[in-house]
């Protein structure tokens, strides 16, 4: 078990730094997305520590990748026609998803060294971390958690046909609703709780807590809590929709 | 008695204009139905219509955080904006898609005049992007509470219109590229960038340094972004005509572009006898 998933998780790894279009989400779009907010929060009245924005720009490109990943994992394999061998084989099928999902996370590891760099370079900003060795685990912790909330989309939309346009719909509301870039308290607090049960508002969190000294420890906490709750729940769906899909044989959904 | 136009049929042979008329309308609605027949509701509406909505809110949200210009400034941006999911994805695809599908080099031997070939397969894509830039407009109003007075309404459609056609003309160079290199998708999201960045969609031009500045008067959507903004704020469309007509000129300017290079890469293909290499 443990074998399939750090053998899978290399591999997806792999697959996924050679693409050309995922590469362009994780490099290219961290740099747009921080340059945007730069020069709106610099035209306005509001200036705002560049760190900031790219942090939060990094857990945009970190979400992009992963819903983008996550909402056609299945449906890549059942395209590629692999996804009747992985259900049949005798590992966990929830075993060979988190490795797809944890992976597309894991990418966003070069949104975060592109906008550093990108910050550095182009604006030269100084990077400053209140809480170096918090950070170090801030960013693990948050890829996990976000990986899981991919794991639950990929296990919810496993017999929708449709599952990557619905996930790629899904990248603004997650930016706005998460506060990555704009404050929550700005939002209708209606859309309080959905922020709270979404991973990428404890991860940013965490990151800017450890940047800008804040309670790292209780966000990072808070991040380990979504990715066990996520991950169960994950295993429930996949569990039942994979009877689901036997009993009936509608697995390829043709 | 058999002519050289005799069609052989029994039906009267066609005349050149008939025959450009039908592959433009019936060639393009036929090619458009087989090339997005996987764009039913399920994907149509979560990408055409609802991230547009969404794209204005976050983008509104940024501006109120960072207290700059005002909700009508990001609805128009974005809307304007959004059209270009809708024509710069769909004429790559309108014409990656026939590589895809196998069928370029079947299209590329017929003798079909390739102005109402490529036209025909543009007008729907550019019908979606009027959909799309409407529903952003309007929706995106209704939800943020902005105003468009009446009188703007009938220029600004107009400005929609002259939006689209320059964005997929834009669309159409893109289009052409991805005949002869692989990934036309990374360039048509690589340039979706520049046009959030550059048009002014989101930041005031004028908080935006030279280069990029120069780079968006030469794309696609900034003036007539501008003209939008300029008729919600009052302005006719005489005082606005100067910036449509400028987008419309930029937006021949692609199309030509693109059919210049559709030409060579047809001409290319033939020569080592390869339409699909990329």
């Amino acid at each position: 078990m443990i074998r399939a998933l750090v053998t899978g998780f290399v591999m997806h790894f792999k697959m996924l730094a050679r693409g050309g279009f995922e590469l362009s989400i994780v490099t290219f779009w961290p740099a747009v997305y921080a340059t945007l907010g730069y020069y709106i929060y610099r035209a306005g009245q509001e200036p705002a520590s560049l760190f900031y924005v790219s942090l939060g720009s990094t857990m945009m490109a970190m979400w992009s990748t992963t819903a983008f990943a996550c909402g056609g994992a299945i449906q890549r394999q059942r395209w590629l026609g692999t996804l009747e061998l992985m259900v049949a084989a005798p590992i966990p099928f929830i075993a060979v998803l988190i490795p797809i999902t944890v992976a597309s996370t894991a990418i966003g590891i070069y949104a975060f060294a592109t906008t550093v760099v990108f910050g550095r370079v182009v604006y030269g900003v100084p990077i400053t971390v209140a809480h170096p060795l918090m950070f170090a685990i801030s960013i693990p912790v948050a890829i996990l958690a976000i990986g899981a909330l991919g794991l639950l989309m990929a296990s919810v939309l496993v017999l929708y046909r449709y599952a990557g346009s619905l996930a790629s719909a899904t990248e603004y509301p997650v930016w706005l609703i998460c506060g990555l870039l704009v404050p929550l308290s700005l939002l209708p607090s209606w859309s309080r709780p959905i922020s709270w049960v979404l991973a990428p508002t404890w991860g940013i969190n965490a990151l800017r807590s450890a940047a800008f000294d804040g309670p790292t420890l209780r966000y990072i906490g808070l991040c380990l809590l979504a990715t066990a709750a996520y991950s169960a729940v994950a295993i429930g769906f996949i569990a039942y929709f994979e009877r689901l899909a036997r009993e009936r044989a509608t697995l390829s959904l043709t | 008695m058999t002519t050289l136009l005799d069609t052989g049929t029994g039906q009267p042979p066609q005349s050149a204009q008939l025959n450009f008329v039908r592959v433009f309308v019936v060639g393009g609605a036929y090619a458009y139905r087989a090339l997005f027949a996987w764009a039913n509701p399920y994907v149509y509406v979560p990408i055409m219509l609802v991230q547009p909505i969404f794209q204005i809110l976050f983008f509104a949200y940024l501006g109120r955080a960072a207290h700059i210009e005002n909700d009508s400034f990001f609805v128009i941006g974005n809307a304007i904006q959004a059209i270009s999911t809708a024509t710069l994805f769909g004429m790559l695809f309108t014409l990656d898609g026939e590589r895809y599908a196998q069928t370029l080099s079947s299209i590329l031997a017929t003798p079909a005049n390739r102005v109402a070939l490529f036209l025909g397969r543009s007008l729907p894509v550019m019908l979606n992007g009027m959909i799309v830039g409407t529903w952003s407009l309007v929706i995106g109003s209704l939800i943020l509470g902005t105003t468009i007075p009446a009188s703007a309404i009938a220029p600004l459609v107009l400005t929609v219109v002259v939006a689209v056609f320059s964005s997929a003309g834009c669309g159409f160079v893109i289009g052409s590229l991805s005949l002869r290199y692989r990934n036309g998708l990374v360039l048509a999201n690589t340039l979706s960038a520049f046009l959030l960045l550059c048009t002014g969609a989101n930041i005031p031009r004028d908080s935006l340094p030279e280069v990029l500045r120069v780079i968006g008067d030469c794309l696609p959507l900034t003036h007539a972004i501008h003209a939008a903004r300029d008729l919600v704020a009052g302005s006719s469309l005489r005082d606005v005509s100067a910036l449509l007509t400028t987008e419309l000129a930029i937006g021949l300017a692609y199309a030509l572009a693109g059919f210049i290079l559709l030409r060579y890469f047809e001409q290319l293909g033939r020569r080592k006898a390869a339409f699909d290499t990329a």
